[in-house]
Order: C-alpha cells, then structure tokens, then sequence
C-alpha cells in the first residue's frame, strides 16, 4: 500500500517537472523580455511543486531516494509524466496552449487535493493552488489574445490546439493506480476532474475564437511510464550532469 | 532592419511595499495591454517581496512638468516664508514626524 501511495506521489510529481524542464528551455529566448521572465517563472513554481512531492514520495517509498535521486536518475519508463508535458514546445502559442491545457487540470487537482486524508499531500496542494491560479491565468489571457488576434496568430493557436488536444484525454483516464490511491483516500479519481476541466477550459477557446477538436480514441500512456519519442532526448539533456557527476553539489 | 514594427506601448510601474503607503516608481516595461501590464510588472518587479500593490500607467498618459520652466514653476515658493512648515517645535510624542 505504501508503494502504490509513492508511486502515485512521484506521477503527480512528474509532469510539474517535465514541465518545468520545458518551460526552462524558453530561458533567453523568450519573444519579449516579459514574457520570458513570465514563462521562467512558471517554470520554477512547476519545479518548486515538483521537489515537495518528490521529496515526500522518497519518505513515503522509505529506500533513501531523495528529490534529486528521483528527479534524475531514474530510467525512462519510471517517470509517470502525462505525455502532453514532455512534448517539444514549439512556438510561444503551443507554449501558451499546452499551459492553458494543463494549469487548468492542475488547479482542479490541487482543489481535490486539498481534502486528501494525506495531510502533507493537502498541504502541498494548498500552497500550489495560488501559483497555478496565476499560470491558468497567464495562459488564459495569452491565449484569448492571440487566439482573438492576427490572422497568423489564430491559426498558430488553432494549429496548437489540434496537436495538444488529443494529448488531454489521458488526463482523464483512470488506471489501477489513480483507484487505489482514490479509494484508499489521498487521491483523487481522475474522471472527477474532467466536468470542471471542460468548463474552465472551453470558455476561454470560445472567447478565442478556436474550434476545439472532436475527441477521438488516441489516449497517450506517459502516466503508465510509455512515453513518447521526445522524452529520451529530454531526460538526456536533464540528466546529463548528475549522471555525468554523480552526487554534484553546489 | 524592420521599418514598421509596432512596438508595444510603454507602461511606467508604481509599487507600494508591505510596509508603505504610497506607490514609488520602480522601473517601466512593454506590455499589449493593461491586464498583462500588471502581470508583467508582476514578475518582473516584484520577484523579491517588493511590494504588495502595483499600478501601471501608460507612459503616454502621465503628463511632466516642463523642467526648463523649473525657476517660474518652483522658484517663487522659496521667498514666501510664511507658507513654511518650519516654525513649529512639535512635542516631543510626535516629533517622529
């Protein structure tokens, strides 16, 4: 019981990192400067979320791994990421898009979460409701003016939305995992989520004048471990240095 | 070189600090809009805890005083000693002021 509650711990760690390690990329190559201490920003709250559920999974798991053995050092298949959040990031409105996607799932999680009979799991979730309040709406503005905006802008962020959307549905989808931790009281059922997900989601498309895709069969596996044909290339970048220096500090 | 790029307009930005009652200016930045003013001044001015309230402004928006004409605008409240807040001994329970 206590494995499946680590397990389920590291997959809520693990898209907040990969993320994170993505949103770290538009470091110096923002469009604006603005925009690129914003992005930078959201990169370190992700990275900050994801530390404290690292570090409460190493506790929970009990073989003396901590946040950094967990952030960088296990294999491919053990990061239970959503497969959305390991995608390259494209252009700043497939940034925007993927933000808008995910940051609205997080803050249903986290408001879940926050009644988790796991008291160190709701206090997480707590501290990390503000922050994602402001990634979904930093998303959601970027989102609503460049969908509403330029002709290129819209298509970019229609084009974006085609690409990502399919990639949510996993959000949605329960494993023997998600039930185990939901059942047992710290989780939350991941179907739950999906009405309150929509309704955030879906108004801020429409304001931005985006069709939202038919839903379709493909369900992407990142959170099983089976990841996609962009993860090996980014967890060799992320952890090249640890591996490469092992026990670096500094 | 591009010749008709639009630039963003520029936005001046005012912090109040925790422990303060006014809004100091503290730096400009480019932004579409007032709502990604603020939040633009967000992240970038407020990183280290400096302050709890921001106003931006349109740069464009705030009129100065023409500094040429500084001897007629300020000059003249120099000799007139009677408009001074200097003849007061205040007590000493207020003097802090």
């Amino acid at each position: 019981m206590i494995d499946a509650r680590s397990r389920y711990i590291l997959h809520l760690a693990d898209s907040p990192l990969i993320l994170g390690q993505r949103l770290s990329e538009w470091c110096g190559h923002g469009p604006v400067l603005e925009e690129d201490l914003a992005l930078t920003n959201v990169a370190l709250d992700l990275i900050g979320q994801a530390r404290l559920l690292l570090a409460h999974a190493g506790k929970l798991e009990g073989k003396g791994r901590d946040e950094d053995r967990l952030a960088f050092l296990r294999a491919e298949s053990e990061y239970r990421n959503f497969t959305l959040v390991e995608l390259p990031n494209g252009d700043f409105g497939r940034t925007v898009m993927r933000n808008l996607l995910f940051s609205a799932y997080q803050l249903h999680l986290w408001e879940a979460l926050h009644r988790s009979s796991d008291s160190e799991l709701a206090a997480i979730a707590g501290k990390s409701i503000k922050e994602t309040r402001y990634h979904l709406r930093h998303a959601m503005d970027w989102t609503v003016r460049l969908g509403d905006g330029t002709e290129e802008s819209h298509t970019r962020m229609q084009t974006a939305l085609d690409a990502l959307w399919p990639y949510t549905a996993e959000f949605f989808a329960a494993d023997a995992l998600d039930d185990a931790a939901a059942d047992d009281g710290p989780g939350v059922p991941p179907a739950s989520l999906q009405g309150p997900w929509e309704d955030t989601v879906r108004p801020v498309l429409e304001e931005a004048t985006l069709r939202i895709p038919e839903r379709t069969p493909f369900r992407s596996r990142g959170k099983h471990g089976m990841h996609s044909e962009h993860m090996g290339h980014l967890l060799a970048e992320m952890q090249h240095m640890q591996r490469a220096y092992p026990g670096l500090q500094w | 070189m591009v010749m008709d790029r639009k630039e963003w307009p520029l936005w001046e930005v005012f912090i109040r600090s925790r422990n303060g009652l006014d809004h100091k200016h503290c730096g400009s930045l480019h932004a579409p809009d007032a709502k990604l003013a603020l939040q633009n001044a967000r992240d970038i001015y407020t990183r280290r805890l400096e302050g709890v309230s921001i106003w931006v402004v349109r740069a464009d928006q705030i009129h100065a005083s023409d500094p040429d004409a500084k001897p007629e605008m300020f000059d003249p409240a120099e000799d007139k000693i009677y408009r001074h807040p200097t003849f007061y001994k205040l007590p000493d329970e207020v003097d802090h002021m």
